[in-house]
């Protein structure tokens, strides 16, 4: 512990490079999967693709992935853009498939409804089919999250700063507490980051406060339906 | 680029194909690993994702389990683990399958879940008992997702055993840790290149594997039956609307 007091600044200093590796490629894997997720949710033929790539690129482990994209873009191999390029892959690898199964969990009924009151495709993007999206959105970036800071410390094998660099530093001179601080300060930031997420969800969709009581009734309905038609 | 084409060089280059140290049998201890530890990871994973699909007891500790795995460093986790147990593949080893546990476990659990319960009430009715149930209904029916979590568990042991060179474990991670300490850029670019090729191929025979072994089900599974649209409705989505229901 005293171990922890005295090396408060260092440890601090790790700490928010570790958040700002990680805040990066999950706002950016967000952003960017949205349009590719509605995308996909449209067209069969574009959701095969999406998906198809996200699969393959989502295979490749992250410590090549962190080696071939400087070879690629032409960074040095201890920028720490290759970290967010290579954790923003994979983010959008994951998120695009949550994209798009949000996408399809809206009800046609009520998209159909916005139509003939007359939303114009992009007002009912945004007002209808994001919001009702957003539970599913929210579950899939929480799992973005998640993955995306404990896999920036890897980053630290190749000389990429991070809480990472407790690890190999406390590996070399024998001294496990400072990994555990290391191991502990990544689960504090991966709580914290899920927490911050799960507020922007009760923030910006209220009436997901108590599960989803609305969206579980839609779903209902809908799945009522869908049996009707099967029967 | 320019380096992309000399790790290719490095790879292509014979000498480097023979003796002990060599790519082949570097390969081949990659495999090895994540072949003993799959074996231990099914072992403990399937038997328990089965209980927990079936019984549906147990399912809140498991997904508290696997998010709370999902968070966990790999590396620090081996560096505690190799200073604690001392280096050597017994550390590896134990780290590798408490990672590779998650994925199949929720796999296989998710899979029994998704099994319609009218079809498996229909089985009971017919008076299968619960291992019939089990066997002939449940396993067939989820077997897509639960080949998914096998190709998932999969992949997380290629990858971490590349991690694990870093505490002086075999595999292709050798190269990445060895060219980067020695500075050799074609080494280190070839062994990643070798690295996503592996886990490419790997994950390729998988799917092909899935492709014939596993059964295809168009109906009586939640998570593939569609809608008027044409569309599919997602798992997520299905499973909360199941929640709420109660079931």
């Amino acid at each position: 512990m005293e171990w922890v007091w005295t090396n408060f600044g260092l440890i601090w200093g790790l700490t928010l490079s570790q958040v700002w590796l990680s805040a990066l490629p999950i706002v950016i894997g967000f952003v960017v999967s949205i349009p590719l997720g509605y995308l996909a949710s449209r067209s069969r033929v574009a959701r095969t693709i999406l998906l198809s790539i996200g699969g393959i690129l989502y295979t490749i482990p992250s410590l090549a992935l962190f080696i071939i994209i400087p070879v690629i873009i032409g960074t040095s191999i201890l920028d720490p853009i290759n970290v967010v390029i290579a954790l923003t892959i994979y983010a959008i690898a994951i998120m695009v498939r949550s994209a798009a199964d949000a996408f399809v969990s809206v009800p046609e009924p009520v998209q159909d409804s916005a139509t003939a009151v007359g939303f114009s495709s992009a007002q009912r993007f945004f007002a209808v089919d994001f919001p009702l999206a957003g539970p599913v959105l929210l579950a899939g970036i929480r799992v973005v999250s998640v993955s995306t800071v404990s896999l920036v410390s890897i980053g630290s094998v190749i000389g990429v700063s991070s809480l990472g660099f407790l690890f190999t530093d406390g590996f070399q001179r024998n001294f496990p507490t400072e990994i555990w601080a290391g191991i502990v300060g990544t689960l504090v930031i991966a709580a914290v980051f899920d927490g911050i997420l799960v507020l922007i969800g009760r923030i910006l969709m209220p009436w997901n406060r108590r599960g989803t009581p609305q969206l579980a009734r839609i779903m209902a309905k809908r799945r009522s339906v869908v049996l009707q038609q099967w029967n | 680029m320019e380096l992309i084409i000399q790790g290719f060089g490095w790879i292509f280059t014979p000498s480097h194909w023979r003796g002990p140290g060599s790519i082949g049998v570097l390969i081949g201890q990659h495999l090895e690993y994540t072949a003993i530890i799959l074996a231990i990871v099914v072992v403990i994973a399937v038997p328990l994702g089965l209980y927990i699909g079936h019984t549906g007891k147990g399912r809140g500790v498991a997904i508290v389990v696997s998010n709370i795995s999902r968070a966990l460093p790999t590396l620090g986790l081996l560096a505690v683990l190799v200073l604690v147990l001392g280096v050597g593949l017994l550390p590896a080893v134990i780290v590798l399958v408490i990672l590779g546990i998650p994925p199949l476990l929720a796999g296989v659990y998710a899979g029994i879940e998704s099994v319609d319960p009218q079809t498996v009430d229909a089985a009971r009715a017919m008076g299968m008992t619960e291992l019939q149930i089990l066997f002939k209904v449940e396993i067939p029916l989820g077997a897509a997702l639960i080949f998914g979590g096998f190709r998932a568990a999969t992949l997380q042991i290629i990858a971490t055993t590349v991690v694990a060179a870093y505490f002086s474990l075999g595999g292709l991670g050798r190269l990445l840790i060895d060219g980067q300490a020695q500075n050799d850029y074609p080494k280190l670019v070839g062994g990643a290149i070798l690295v996503i090729a592996l886990a490419l191929v790997v994950d390729g025979v998988l799917a092909l594997l899935q492709k014939l072994v596993v059964p295809r089900v168009s109906a009586g599974t939640r998570n593939t039956r569609r809608t008027a649209r044409g569309g599919v409705i997602p798992p997520v989505a299905q499973s909360r609307t199941l929640i709420k229901e109660g079931q």
